[in-house]
């Protein structure tokens, strides 16, 4: 058994290190963000390589398929701060002979590393920003995304909580700007599946720290005034991607009611706790070689490297405008244990996708749920669709 | 008179059940059992405790065990099928999913889902005898009639890798669409034929030149293609039709071979994955994953004729030669 086990690891050296020399290699850059946010949950709190272990690891996947086809992956990565040059780091890449990037970036910094790409002809896969903007009026030509939108997450969640008859939401916004976004997304869904937002309530963040010896005190206390005297509601809805509130929110409001949104029963690309098709082969590969769970990002970077290497292996090449042509294509599927094949929108390069519920534990229900019925594809009964779309691709 | 024709019954029971009496092993996924269905009665007639997540499923060659498939006891157990209790284990190596073996019945070839190989095991010695490294998430397995390639496809390198069994040595490799997850020779063995579940085809390769030669599409009225996710395959003995498991979708579809065009979608339970012909050819058995059954399929009249209640998760079945 130990020889078998030898002689494998020799030829599995031999062959990936022979396509390097004389077959395709393409390198792909990685472009995230080196200030990590504070969560609320400690067991939340996101690792130094949450997102770019998802990349590695479909490198590595790319690896063992490439190694039948003289074809090589190669990942460079860059972390950047707020106040950094993102078009800097994109002119860094490509002097580097990189003409494909993943992004873990807030909106603006993507849209400034793309413009500066696009003269050099790079190509982006946003697996970080989930605004709605960068698929509406700041659409790229140049930027596919894998993060899903809000408004797709939205969806997802809101198709769940109509199919619970839990109509009657609470709804309450943190004070920042993403929480409302998050919101805006969160009340077009109620609107289109015919939930009813019963009242909006502002948590403000009033500073302070998320790490205290005697928090729980206090928030026992404060949670259930901040929940009282609602109209009658079904569910609590948080709109907190700042986290400041929403994990305050189960089991301390004032009525005994359920809360979705950013915390309880959230919407996501992934889950730690999500085995279903074939599912559980990912998990295990990515806990192996990294020894944490798999979070939504990895999952978003995972997606985007594997586009490549799907495209790649049936291009042949690792030219950015034939790899998005065959994503864009009809003949263009990913397989990404979600249970149906992942396809690129054409009018704003968002990549369709179920989404998950996940409640900490376990995956409570994936959307799009029976019963939402679209003419194209269910999938598109999430986020925004075609009629609706803002973008002009250029 | 009534004597007569209680003799009668009986009669016609023996002779019914010396024609087609055979026994049907179904892993069950979840319950971690197997059911063993008497092909006359069309019942369950005992069920087996086996390992955790049993699911690839076959005879040996000598009908002295079936061989199940336990993905995570990272093993693969012997059913006696005398005592139908299981008797002894195989090393399969990490997380095996699905096997075949040579036409000598002597070796096993096992995918193993999390470590990106092919396992080779010597049934007689009950030992690893080789590995062969393949592409990510291996699953499907098949051997070409004359023994000769070994066909092993990866879900996630989307591919139908050939193999020398000999040189246990991957000899070429073939994309295919989405998820390849079983691979099927033509009795003939002059087409190879690769479902991909998540691309929602069948792959027909020409073995010799190892090139996709033809793609299989399905289409069921009023059913979007996103369920329509093909898994199993089963030819007939001579060649003409083959029976294509469409998962999700609820249905088997049946393809003339020659054409490779569908002529028919038979409504079986839910999530339909793998199949077994009783040797008479006479039924195919397919096992219905979400709704905990096997529908029975006869084969002349392309109906579906009876449904056999089993454990949860029916994944795969056995079918005893005789």
């Amino acid at each position: 058994m130990l020889r078998g086990f030898c002689i494998a690891a020799f030829l599995l050296m031999a062959i990936s290190a022979a396509p390097a020399a004389n077959g395709l290699n393409v390198k792909i850059g990685y472009l995230g963000r080196a200030d990590k946010t504070e969560t609320i949950s400690l067991i939340e709190m996101p690792a130094a390589n949450d997102g770019v272990a998802g990349a590695e690891l479909a490198i590595d996947d790319n690896n063992t398929t490439g190694k039948f086809l003289n074809q090589s992956f190669s990942l460079q990565e860059l972390l950047l701060k707020d106040q950094d040059d993102p078009a800097a780091a994109v002119q860094k890449l490509a002097d580097n002979g990189i003409s494909l990037i993943v992004t873990d970036l807030p909106a603006a910094m993507l849209l400034k590393a793309a413009d500066a790409g696009r003269q050099r002809g790079l190509f982006f896969f946003n697996a970080g920003a989930t605004d709605d903007r960068l698929r509406q009026e700041d659409c790229r030509a140049n930027v596919i995304h894998t993060a899903p939108s809000r408004a797709m997450l939205a969806d997802g969640l809101a198709q769940y909580l109509v199919w619970k008859h839990w109509t009657r939401w609470l709804l309450v916004v943190g004070s920042h700007a993403p929480d409302k976004l998050f919101a805006n997304a969160l009340r077009r869904s109620a609107q289109r599946f015919g939930a009813q937002i019963v009242q909006e309530r502002e948590f403000k963040d009033t500073g302070g720290a998320r790490r205290t010896d005697s928090g729980l005190v206090q928030i026992q206390s404060q949670i259930p005034l901040f929940t009282q005297s609602a109209p009658d509601y079904d569910v609590l809805v948080a709109a907190d991607e700042s986290q400041v509130f929403a994990d305050y929110m189960p089991y301390r409001t004032s009525q005994p009611r359920p809360v979705a949104g950013s915390a309880g029963l959230e919407p996501t690309t992934w889950d730690p706790a999500f085995d279903q098709w074939g599912a559980i082969q990912l998990q295990s590969r990515f806990e192996k070689k990294f020894s944490r769970w798999m979070t939504a990002l990895d999952m978003q970077a995972w997606m985007a490297v594997r586009m490549v290497g799907e495209a790649v292996s049936h291009v042949n090449s690792d030219d950015p405008k034939a790899i998005l042509r065959y994503t864009e294509g009809p003949d263009f599927a990913l397989a990404a244990f979600k249970g149906r094949k992942l396809t690129v929108r054409d009018w704003d390069l968002q990549l369709r996708q179920p989404i998950l519920l996940a409640d900490g534990r376990t995956v409570v229900s994936v959307s799009p749920q029976q019963g939402f019925l679209h003419q194209y594809s269910e999938l598109d009964t999430l986020g925004i669709d075609r009629p609706e779309t803002k973008c002009k691709l250029k | 008179m009534w004597l007569r024709f209680i003799l009668g019954i009986a009669l016609v029971l023996t002779l019914d059940g010396q024609a087609s009496a055979y026994r049907a092993y179904v892993s069950n996924e979840r319950s971690n059992t197997v059911s063993l269905i008497d092909t006359d009665a069309w019942k369950v007639v005992k069920t087996i405790k086996v390992g955790q997540r049993p699911r690839g499923i076959a005879y040996t060659k000598d009908q002295k065990y079936v061989l199940v498939a336990c993905g995570d006891d990272d093993t693969i157990q012997m059913i006696d099928t005398g005592t139908n209790a299981v008797a002894d284990t195989l090393p399969s190596g990490p997380d095996p999913e699905f096997f075949t073996a040579s036409p000598d019945g002597k070796f096993l070839y096992v995918a193993n889902e999390n470590d990106n190989t092919v396992t080779i095991i010597d049934i007689a010695r009950r030992e690893q005898v080789g590995a062969v490294q393949v592409g990510v998430e291996p699953e499907g397995m098949a051997m070409s009639p004359d023994g000769k390639i070994l066909i092993n496809t990866s879900e996630t390198t989307n591919m139908a890798h050939f193999i020398d069994p000999a040189k246990r040595e991957v000899l070429a490799s073939v994309l295919v669409d989405q998820r390849p997850r079983f691979a099927a020779f033509t009795p003939d063995g002059s087409e190879l034929w690769v479902s991909s579940e998540v691309g929602g085809t069948v792959s027909v390769i020409d073995p010799v030149k190892r090139v996709v030669k033809d793609k299989i599409e399905f289409a069921i009225a009023g059913m979007r293609s996103d369920p329509i996710q093909p898994v199993g395959i089963n030819i007939t003995s001579d060649g003409k039709l083959a029976f294509i498991a469409l998962g999700p979708a609820n249905h088997v579809a049946v393809v003339d071979v020659k054409s490779h065009k569908v002529i028919k979608y038979l409504l079986v339970g839910q999530r339909v994955w793998h199949m077994a012909f009783t040797p008479d050819g006479k039924y195919l058995l397919a096992a219905n994953g979400v709704s905990n059954d096997v529908s029975v399929i006869d084969v002349a009249a392309l109906k579906v004729v009876n449904t056999v209640q089993v454990g949860e998760l029916p994944w795969g079945i056995a079918m005893s030669d005789h």
